[in-house]
């Protein structure tokens, strides 16, 4: 693996002059030791469960189909290839990306602390190695190496009990141990494949989007209303699907027997691809469900059965009648569907009724009461969140940050403002390539030459990035207030964990 | 911990099991009067026991823990473990009533009491030890809350002091919809007009979280008074968990008594658990076990295993579960680490080295122990899945094939598979189908392996050639193919190598 980068050049340029000044202790600069460097970067990570290692790779299996199978002399559009150039990196770290909003999102308050200091990073570089442990007392070193390291993507794992990157010289390993992280979640289209119809592998469109829409109002509510968390933060993936952080401090202390409980809790859909029948629940529906089975009928009729018309043949129709009860009523249905074929989904969904009503089984309640639980059931199989639920379970999973480029899209991983979660368009989202030249066609107007308050503009802030960035910093602000309220609280009573 | 004087002003060699003042509140050097049949092993014990009693109240309670993990691991019911335990505790843990009146009450309940804590001493030094020992004594401790009496349970309740918060009356009509939604129908007076609740933070009751066994508002579960089990159980655990933590940190001063430490080590020794007791001896070295041989191999596999091996032929790819899975049980029947490389590199045959080698052979090399921290390298690496870590996992999502087919398949799908391998006798497959519709899942595993080789096993017990330990029931995927292996291949096998040690006893 040739890596010509020092892994930490920060040492060598000093220290920005907006930022703290640091004691001499100052380990952000100290690193460049062999055992951080790329190649034996993997090494480090015995402190992960491997099983954990092994979720890493899955987003990638289908990530980059086309960059590993397709020939290499396909003429395939270019826009990855541009994308991986360096320079555009390199001038997206420097010019663009928000890192005092992502400090201050990560450090709970103005003045730096250990929340930040401690923090792990890890970095995924252009040539691919991976650098685990990486930590940085403030923002501007964060960003001074990213600038250097220039990595693909990085992402954000756990606040840890001592300097990740002082962990080798602790003489136990016990006392370096994760402490607290935003519970997050994962919701990946690649999870609805088999019932999408629009598209598949990684490609997207607006129609199949709308799954990760009712997904993430569904969380939303329920992260809200049943578990009292206030700060969530909805972002997208950059390609098929998004990703949440919710970061109380109460969600942020939790151990994983609680963060699996909140993943146990949202997950409905049980069994692989062989289990048969998804949803088996009993009746009455618990209140979370009730919630979302109301808000998730709403999209069924419009987004599922006309728009993604999933019982069209009649191979797909026999999954739907593999989930209805009472014989005599599927062998009616299947007569009737056998002889019409093209019949559209959402005229089969209403032969279910009218099939019921003129007298196969009885019109007893307890037929009606099967009937009506077993549409719910279909409803919530074709609707309700299929979460990547061990990415919620573990305090030690990292998650690609905020704000970074896919690298095969090229577009920001941009905040989702679930107020207006339904107009979310995410190929609309701007690229960096974009984002870039937005800069360039704003500076060359030349009637902004003389614009005293230009000149103190942020290079987003002349951009599409501008309505994201600011929501973010809403975000965040709301975060700090809330952080700041709460350790006034803690300190008047007392530190409550001592006794 | 052990009060040295009291040991050197005794001949008999007396023993007492002060705690420390600084760790404990106060020390109270008389005999604890024991009011309720149940503790929560808040106080540690204070007075002297001979070295005899310490061993032997030890080796009571450990066979009682052993029991109840077997149970876990046999997968049976809450209610079977209760019928099953009852003669178990009765020989070796016996702690009745106050109604009995029984003239034992105080020595039972002064052995349950020391049997306790010095297990504490024995297993508080590792976190996997821990982590066990508070599982399985929290077991305990449930069975006996659930089957205490009803009357002395709520007085034991009530001296512990819990603050719970009762849902008031107007809150619980305005709430009478949502709180009936989580109420199951079965129970009569369950209804939530008569029933009380409790209004607790909802990370008091994960598990009934998770099971969405309770309604949350605003962060705040409403448990019902019949869950109330959970709550003192988990308020059980919390505070053994706690107290553990605490008694590892006082362990390095045990180690200098050179009379407790043997016993200490004995006692914990003998409770490995069974993953960590995966040895080599599962795989069948000086056979020929290469990359290129797996597939003649998979005929002995058990149904999980060769559900992965026939998902990866077919699609050239399985996910991240049914991979570790996979490594670790190939691990486990000798395939070297070259060759399980070579293995995966030919099966992922739809990706490039480029990719091969930057996404998973870390992960490969990792299982084998052969990359990672030093505990990773001493350690070989992963143990190979035991049928009960496959049990108790969490079930697969869609697109994922590991865990158990047993388990996680539908009885058609289920069906369909076991064909695919092979089986066909329909009274087979029909008991299959009850086995798993009572979630029997390793029972009906046993049953196929047994069909599959009828005439083999009867031939070894004909012969006498197999003793009864070679027999045993199967619980771990490894030992299902070395078995199915040595059967099929009688004869042919190296010797030296037919010791049927089970992986996971
Ligand atoms: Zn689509």
């Amino acid at each position: 693996m040739p890596h010509a980068i020092s892994p930490d050049p920060v040492a060598e340029d000093g220290i920005l002059p907006d930022a703290p000044a640091l004691g001499g202790s100052s380990n952000s600069s100290q690193d460049a030791s062999q055992e951080d460097s790329p190649q034996s970067a993997p090494a480090n990570a015995e402190k992960l469960n491997l099983e954990n290692m092994f979720d890493d790779d899955d987003e990638d299996d289908t990530e980059f189909p086309s960059s590993s199978i397709a020939p290499p002399d396909s003429d395939q559009p270019t826009k990855s290839s541009r994308i991986n150039d360096p320079e555009i990196m390199k001038a997206f770290y420097q010019r663009l990306f928000p890192f005092r909003h992502l400090f201050q999102w990560l450090n709970h308050s103005p003045s730096p602390t250990n929340d930040f200091a401690n923090r792990e990073f890890a970095f995924t570089l252009q040539n691919d190695a991976y650098l685990r442990y990486q930590s940085f007392p403030t923002a501007d070193l964060l960003r001074k190496q990213c600038v250097s390291l220039n990595p693909s993507r990085f992402e954000i794992g756990p606040v840890y009990s001592t300097n990740p990157r002082d962990r080798k010289t602790l003489r136990k390993a016990s006392a370096f141990r994760p402490l607290s992280k935003e519970l997050v979640f994962d919701i990946d289209m690649t999870d609805y494949d088999e019932i999408r119809t629009c598209c598949s592998g990684a490609n997207i469109c607006n129609r199949c989007w709308t799954f990760i829409t009712m997904a993430i109002k569904v969380v939303d509510e329920a992260l809200k209303e049943d578990f009292g968390f206030k700060h969530v933060l909805w972002v997208y993936s950059g390609r098929r699907g998004a990703h949440a952080w919710v970061c109380d401090k109460r969600a942020r202390d939790m151990d994983d027997a609680k963060r699996r409980a909140v993943a146990g809790y949202l997950e409905l859909l049980k069994g692989g691809d062989k289990s048969g029948k998804k949803v088996n629940v009993r009746r009455p529906l618990h209140p979370h469900l009730e919630r979302s089975l109301a808000i998730l009928k709403e999209h069924f009729q419009d987004d599922i059965l006309s728009s993604q018309d999933p019982w069209a043949d009649s191979e797909a129709s026999s999954n739907l009648l593999k989930l209805l009860p009472f014989p005599d009523l599927v062998s009616a249905l299947r007569k009737k569907w056998d002889s019409a074929p093209g019949r559209s989904s959402e005229s089969k969904w209403g032969d279910i009724d009218t099939i019921a009503k003129t007298g196969v089984g009885s019109s007893d309640t307890y037929f009606g009461k099967r009937l009506l639980e077993a549409k719910q059931d279909i409803v919530l199989e074709y609707t309700y969140p299929r979460l990547d639920a061990e990415v919620s379970k573990k305090l030690n999973h990292l998650l690609k940050s905020p704000f970074c480029v896919h690298p095969g899209t090229g577009r920001v991983c941009v905040p989702i403002d679930t107020r207006r979660v339904e107009e979310f368009d995410p190929l609309s989202v701007p690229t960096v390539t974009e984002l870039l030249a937005e800069i360039d066609a704003w500076n060359g107007d030349e009637k902004r030459e003389a614009d005293e308050e230009a000149k103190k503009m942020q290079d987003w802030e002349k951009t599409r990035l501008k309505p994201y960035v600011d929501y973010f910093r809403g975000f965040v602000a709301a975060l700090l207030k809330e952080e700041k309220n709460g350790k006034r609280d803690r300190d008047e009573e007392g530190d409550p964990m001592e006794f | 911990m052990i009060r040295q004087e009291a040991l050197r002003g005794d001949p008999k060699r007396r023993l007492g099991l002060n705690h420390k003042k600084k760790q404990f509140e106060q020390p109270q050097f008389k005999q604890q009067d024991y009011t309720h049949r149940l503790n929560f092993y808040i106080l540690p014990p204070t007075l002297d026991i001979t070295l005899e009693e310490f061993e032997e109240w030890a080796i009571s309670r450990l066979k009682v823990l052993a029991e109840l993990e077997a149970c876990a691991f046999r997968n049976r019911t809450p209610e079977e473990t209760a019928s099953y335990m009852q003669p178990i505790l009765a020989k070796h843990l016996p702690l009745a009533q106050n109604s009995s009146r029984s003239s034992n009450l105080q020595d039972e309940r002064k052995r349950d009491h020391y049997s306790h804590f010095i297990l504490r001493l024995a297993f508080a030094a590792t976190e996997d030890l821990r982590r066990r020992f508070s599982r399985l004594e929290t077991q305990l401790f449930k069975l006996r809350f659930q089957s205490d009496d009803a009357r002395e349970r709520r007085e034991f309740v009530d001296h512990l002091n819990f603050e719970w918060d009762k849902v008031g009356e107007e809150e619980k009509r305005g709430l009478a919809e949502e709180l009936a939604a989580v109420t199951p129908f079965k129970s009569k007076n369950a209804g939530s007009e008569e029933e009380g609740w409790f209004k607790v933070d909802w990370e008091q009751v994960p598990e009934l979280v998770e099971g969405r066994k309770v309604f949350l508002k605003r962060g705040k579960a409403y448990v019902p008074v019949r869950e109330q089990t959970t709550l003192v159980v988990n308020e059980f655990q919390r505070r053994l968990d706690q107290g553990l933590v605490l008694t590892s940190r006082a362990l390095p001063r045990l180690d200098e008594d050179d009379r407790l430490s043997p016993i200490l080590a004995h006692l914990s020794k003998s409770f490995t658990a069974p993953d960590a007791a995966y040895s080599q001896d599962s795989s069948l070295s000086g056979n020929d076990i290469s990359a290129a041989n797996v597939d003649a191999l998979s005929t002995h596999f058990p149904a999980c295993m060769s559900h992965l091996h026939s998902t990866l032929r077919a699609n050239s790819h399985l996910k991240h579960f049914g991979r570790l899975q996979y490594t670790l049980f190939l691990k486990g029947i000798g395939l070297s680490l070259p060759e399980c490389i070579a293995f995966w590199r030919k099966s992922f045959r739809l990706i490039t080295d480029e990719k091969f080698t930057k996404e998973y052979l870390y992960n490969i090399r990792h299982a084998y122990g052969d990359v990672g921290g030093d505990a990773n390298r001493r350690g070989r690496g992963y143990t190979p899945y035991s049928c009960q870590k496959l049990l108790t996992e969490g079930m697969p999502g869609p697109g994922q094939t590991h865990g158990c087919p047993y388990r996680t398949f539908s009885p058609d799908n289920l069906v369909g598979l076991l064909q695919k391998m092979g089986v066909n006798d329909r009274d087979l497959l029909k008991t299959v189908r009850e086995d798993v519709g009572r979630q029997r899942y390793h029972i009906a595993c046993n049953r196929v392996f047994e069909s599959a080789h009828k005439n083999e096993l009867k031939k070894v017990k004909d012969e006498g050639t197999w003793n009864a330990a070679d027999l045993d029931t199967i619980l771990h995927p490894n030992t299902y193919f070395k078995r199915s292996f040595l059967l099929k291949n009688m004869g042919k096998v190296q010797s030296g190598d037919v010791g049927m040690e089970d992986p996971s006893q």
